[in-house]
Formats: C-alpha cells, sequence, structure tokens
C-alpha cells in the first residue's frame, strides 16, 4: 500500500486503516482511512486489521420526538454481502438504515437507542465522531443527488473537495477512473469529466453517486430505495452494480421490490408494523433463498405473496 | 329503472330547446355583457399607461437634459472651484464606488452569515425567529433614520459631527442588510436538502458542507440578491446628506472627511445653484443621467448574471 496523499492525520500512519479489500480501490487514497476515527482520548479506536464490515444492530428503536418508529430490531448484518430490508411504507426500513450511519441526528426530534455495532465498535459510544461514521459508512439515496454546481470528475471527488483534502492530480486521476470503473460508469463519461454532474440521464446520475460514495472508501454503502426513480434498464444495472460492489463492501439495501430483493440479496430482512401509526417491527431475517422459500412467518408469507402491503 | 333514466334525459334535452347548436348559440355573449369587457380592458390599459408615461418621462428628460453634459469634462474633473459651467461629477463617481463597496463589503458578509444561520442551523429556534423579526423591522426603518443612527455611532467613537465615507457606508449597510439577508435565505432554501444530506453522508462535517455544497450551488441566486442590494443602496440620498456631507473636492479616503456620491452630487447642484443656475441645472441632469444608467447596469447585471455563472460551469 503507498500513502502518497497527505491527509491531515497523515502523522498518525500506524492508525492507516487498508481499504475493505485488496481491491483496485486500495490505493493511494487508502491513508484517507486515517482522518482520526474516535477522538484522542475515546473509547473507540479502529482495528488496525482489514475488516469485513459486519453490522450488529441490538435492541434499536428509533423515535421521531415522541412516536416510536421502529421498536426493538435485533439484526446481524453480515460483512461483504447485500443484504435487503423489505416491508411495506412506514415500517420503519428508512429510518433505521439511517440511524446506522446517523443520518437520522439531522432530522429534527429523531433519535435512536440501542447499541449498533461495526466490527465490534459501537458507533455511538462517547467519543465517537458521527463525522468519521459517516466516512467509513456511505449512503446513497433514493434520488439521484449529484453536486450540480460540480463537474462530473469533482463530484467523485466530493468526498476530499468538501472535507478540504487536496490529493495530487495523478493520484485524484487515478481515483476518479477506479471509482467510476467500480460504479460501471467509466466508459460512459470518461470524455466528458468536465460536465456538470447533473447532465447525465437518472440512471447515470446514480451510479455518479455510487462512484462518489465508494471514492472516500467506505466499509458499507447503505442505499435507500436507490431504483426507485429509475427506469427497468437503469436498475438492471444498478443491480447488477450492487452484486459486484458486495464483493468488497457490505451493501445494505432498502427496497420495495420484492423481486429485486430476491435477486440482488444475501440476507433479507422482512419489516412490518400492525397498523398504521404503530411501530415497525422486524419480524422475520435469514438468507435471502429460505425467506422466499420457506417463511417462517405467516406475515412474511402473505407480503412475499403480495396478500398484503 | 333505465327506462325512468332515459325518460328524465329527454326531459333534459326538451326543456334546453334541443340539441348543442341551440346551446352554443344562446351562450354567444349578449351586447351587455361585451360592453362590461370592453370597459374592464380600457381601465386596465389606462392603468399601464398611468403607470408607464412617467416612466418614460423621466427616462426621456434625463436623457435630454443630461445629454448636454455628458462630455469628457464630466467625467474627469470634480466641482472644485467651479462656479459657473463646466466642472464634473468625477469626485461623486469615486464617492459612489468607494461608498458601495465599502457598503457592500460590511452588508454582504453579514447577510449572508444571517441567512446561514436561519437556513441551515436556526431553522425552529427562538433565536431564529428574533432574527427574523429584526430583518423585518430593518426592512421598514426609514433610511433617514439609519442615518441618524449611524451620524450617533460616529459621533459617540470619533468625537460629535465626524463625517465620512465610512459612515456613510455603515449607514446604507443598515439599509442593504435586511435585503441581502431575505433574498440569501429564499435562495439557500432552494438548495435542495438532498444535496446537503449527500455531502453530509461523505463524512464531511456540517460547515464544510454548507462552504462546499450549499454555497456553491446557490451562487447564481446569492450573486443576483447581492447585486439588487447594491442597486437598492445607490440612489440613498437622506442618509449620506447626514453622515458623509458633500464636498466639491476629490477624496479617495473613506476614513476621513467628507464624500460626495451620485445622489447627493445632483441634490447639492440643484438644491445650491450658483448664478449661473442653467449650468447647474445641466448638471444635475447629467448626474441623475449617469445614476440611471448605474441603476439599469445593475438591474441588467443581477437578471443576467446567474445564467452566466451557470453558463460557465457548464463550458469549463
Amino acid at each position: 500500500m503507498t500513502a502518497t496523499i497527505p491527509s491531515a492525520a497523515g502523522g498518525a500512519a500506524a492508525r492507516v486503516h487498508t481499504s475493505p479489500a485488496a481491491d483496485p480501490l486500495d490505493g493511494p487514497l487508502a491513508a484517507l482511512a486515517a482522518a482520526p476515527w474516535a477522538a484522542p482520548g475515546g473509547a473507540a479506536a479502529w482495528p488496525a486489521t482489514p475488516a469485513p464490515g459486519s453490522i450488529s444492530i441490538r435492541a434499536v428503536s428509533c423515535f421521531y420526538g415522541s412516536h416510536l418508529a421502529v421498536a426493538d430490531v435485533s439484526l446481524e448484518i453480515p460483512g461483504r454481502a447485500v443484504t435487503a430490508f423489505i416491508g411495506p411504507s412506514g415500517c420503519g426500513k428508512s429510518t433505521l438504515l439511517r440511524s446506522i450511519n446517523r443520518m437520522h441526528e439531522f432530522i429534527p426530534g429523531a433519535r435512536a437507542h440501542g447499541t449498533i455495532e461495526l466490527d465490534g465498535v459501537d458507533l455511538n459510544a462517547k467519543g465517537v465522531d458521527p463525522v468519521a461514521v459517516r466516512s467509513k459508512i456511505g449512503m446513497v439515496f433514493q434520488k439521484p443527488n449529484p453536486f450540480p454546481a460540480m463537474s462530473i470528475r469533482d463530484n467523485v471527488l466530493a468526498g476530499l473537495i468538501i472535507r478540504g483534502e487536496r490529493p495530487p492530480r495523478a493520484a485524484a486521476d487515478d481515483l476518479v477512473e477506479k471509482s467510476l470503473r467500480r460504479a460501471h460508469l467509466w466508459e460512459e463519461v470518461k470524455d466528458r469529466l468536465k460536465k456538470p454532474g447533473d447532465s447525465l440521464s437518472g440512471g447515470q446520475q446514480q451510479r455518479l453517486c455510487i462512484a462518489r460514495a465508494v471514492a472516500v472508501e467506505p466499509h458499507v454503502v447503505l442505499m435507500d430505495e436507490p431504483c426507485s426513480a429509475l427506469d427497468p434498464i437503469s436498475t438492471l444495472a444498478i443491480e447488477e452494480l450492487m452484486r459486484d460492489l458486495a464483493r468488497d463492501y457490505t451493501v445494505v439495501v432498502v427496497t420495495h421490490n420484492m423481486a429485486q430483493a430476491n435477486r440482488i440479496s444475501d440476507v433479507t430482512a422482512f419489516f412490518s408494523l400492525a397498523k398504521a401509526g404503530q411501530p415497525g417491527r422486524l419480524v422475520e431475517s435469514g438468507p435471502t433463498a429460505d425467506l422466499f422459500t420457506a417463511p417462517q412467518v405467516a406475515a412474511t408469507r402473505d407480503y412475499i405473496e403480495g396478500r398484503f402491503g | 329503472m333505465s327506462a325512468t333514466v332515459l325518460a328524465h334525459d329527454a326531459d333534459r334535452s326538451a326543456s334546453c330547446g334541443g340539441g348543442v347548436a341551440d346551446v352554443l348559440a344562446s351562450s354567444r355573449p349578449r351586447w351587455g355583457r361585451r360592453l362590461r369587457n370592453r370597459l374592464a380592458l380600457g381601465a386596465v390599459v389606462l392603468a399601464v399607461a398611468a403607470t408607464a408615461v412617467p416612466l418614460a418621462s423621466v427616462i426621456w428628460e434625463s436623457v435630454r437634459r443630461g445629454m448636454a453634459r455628458i462630455d469628457a469634462e464630466l467625467f474627469s474633473s470634480s466641482m472644485w472651484a467651479v462656479v459657473g459651467p463646466g466642472g464634473g461629477l468625477l469626485h461623486a463617481l469615486v464617492g459612489t464606488l468607494l461608498i458601495t463597496a465599502a457598503t457592500a463589503l460590511i452588508a454582504i458578509p453579514l447577510g449572508l452569515g444571517a441567512a446561514i444561520f436561519l437556513t441551515e442551523y436556526g431553522a425552529e429556534g427562538r433565536l431564529a425567529s428574533l432574527t427574523r423579526r429584526a430583518v423585518d423591522i430593518m426592512v421598514s426603518i426609514p433610511s433617514i433614520v439609519a442615518g441618524l443612527a449611524a451620524y450617533a455611532l460616529f459621533s459617540l467613537l470619533l468625537g460629535p459631527g465626524t463625517r465620512s465615507g465610512l459612515a456613510g457606508a455603515v449607514a446604507l449597510a443598515m439599509i442593504m442588510i435586511p435585503v441581502v439577508v431575505r433574498s440569501s435565505e429564499e435562495v439557500l432554501r432552494l438548495v435542495p436538502q438532498d444535496l446537503r444530506e449527500a455531502g453530509l453522508a461523505l463524512g464531511a462535517a456540517r460547515h464544510k458542507v454548507i462552504r462546499r455544497v450549499v454555497l456553491p450551488t446557490a451562487l447564481p441566486g446569492l450573486t443576483s440578491g447581492a447585486v439588487l442590494g447594491v442597486a437598492r443602496i445607490v440612489g440613498e440620498t437622506a442618509p449620506l446628506l447626514l453622515v458623509a456631507g458633500f464636498t466639491d473636492a476629490m477624496n479617495y479616503n473613506l476614513a476621513d472627511g467628507r464624500m460626495t456620491t451620485l445622489p447627493v452630487f445632483i441634490y447639492t447642484q440643484w438644491s445650491a445653484k450658483g448664478l449661473d443656475t442653467a449650468a447647474y441645472d445641466e448638471r444635475a441632469w447629467a448626474g441623475a443621467l449617469v445614476l440611471m444608467a448605474v441603476v439599469v447596469a445593475l438591474q441588467l447585471a443581477a437578471r443576467h448574471l446567474p445564467a452566466q455563472i451557470a453558463k460557465l460551469r457548464r463550458n469549463r
């Protein structure tokens, strides 16, 4: 591994963390991971060995103000695999997803109780910087949201640009190409990297957002209904990409499309709620093949067979 | 059942006097309605004319009377030691430039800062509603009162009777800040929440997301708002009469001594005529023409800058 990019924490070479796998991205930008994971003296320190990126959710409840949105969810999300959250609207899938990288903290009144660990590190422990959590757990949103004021190239580099880090030109070019290849977008945009990010089609924009997310070397990529605003062809491209990403990252995807969950996920978690206004609960989770062929709970079977929801 | 429905339909068409053609024929406007329509249209056209004629007259008169003195001397000399014809408004042009630039330097950072606070941090809090209330009040402060406030401030700081371009800029900033806050807040609210979330999800701190995502995205609109703010204050006269005073001489120093701007130049030329009144009148009109040109240029800039910035981004 070559750590050529000086970063804010460049001196902390011992804490340099390698990328999730010996993959094409394991390049110069790995040094970026040296950003302090926890505040000095904090309880948590990132493990020095490459992490498989598994997430452990234990007794998590999410609230909006006093309204209980998700009740008491415990779930193991395996590293480097695709986990799908399915269930009817309002069952709290997205809310739970957001609480994994602490994005729920930006919704006024939202809070989460319980424990969420990434490779054994409690993400909500005292001294853990939420900004560092989000640099390890990236997110792709329902609507493609490239930065319109940035070029395609700068969109890929956005993580660095926004943090104010200025990699040398050559390293940046490498990272742009690797990330765009990673997102299956390179061939389509390599001749117009300077065009604005929003000049692409919807499906391309979403892949650009995925390139942007993986460029900061996360362990986990959370996807909140990433295909719901896309046409079937673009959806297929993203689905292939998700399978491919799972070789190096933990992918957690919220989807309303059960066929999609069946196609792409290794593990499926089915959430539901008794009725509108009631908190969402985890009904059943397990290997996707098992859950879709032999659900253990009647509600799961009804939902999968389209009898409700 | 169906029989009664049919009977009912037949009944209705009979009562309308037959087919569709009859209905349409009877719906043609009768003369009374057409007359009322004409009257209303006439009234609206009259209202437009009543608005447009004075505007056209102002433009026409300033061009007609002002052109007499649009010459090299006007733009190259001050009024120093001029009592008859000749002389110029260079001192007022420089004063306008300096005071306006100083005002923008004070008002844009403060106004933008307040807008960022309101949209990015304070949304619901008590301090935010207090700030909004304060901005609402500031908008309606009479400009002469802003001038008095600046006069009082500088008198306390530097001694009674202090007059300077900087004091003028402070007075004008009080007028410009609320304009900038309001326009910036509006523009910042238009930045999609998605973009903020995308930035935050990349593991960047909030202030960096504001600086490198929100502000660049809003830049075209923010520029337009700032230029409109400048256009709002560039024609202000009353507060400057109080705190910047007027002078016939060049003054390049904002911090020291009286400084004249274009509106004040127009006022003094018109109000304190010497013996050769025609020369003073001509200068006043020429000043009015120059000031109008500046304001129109600013308005055009505010309208076209956003598109230009966007175009620049597309073609880089």
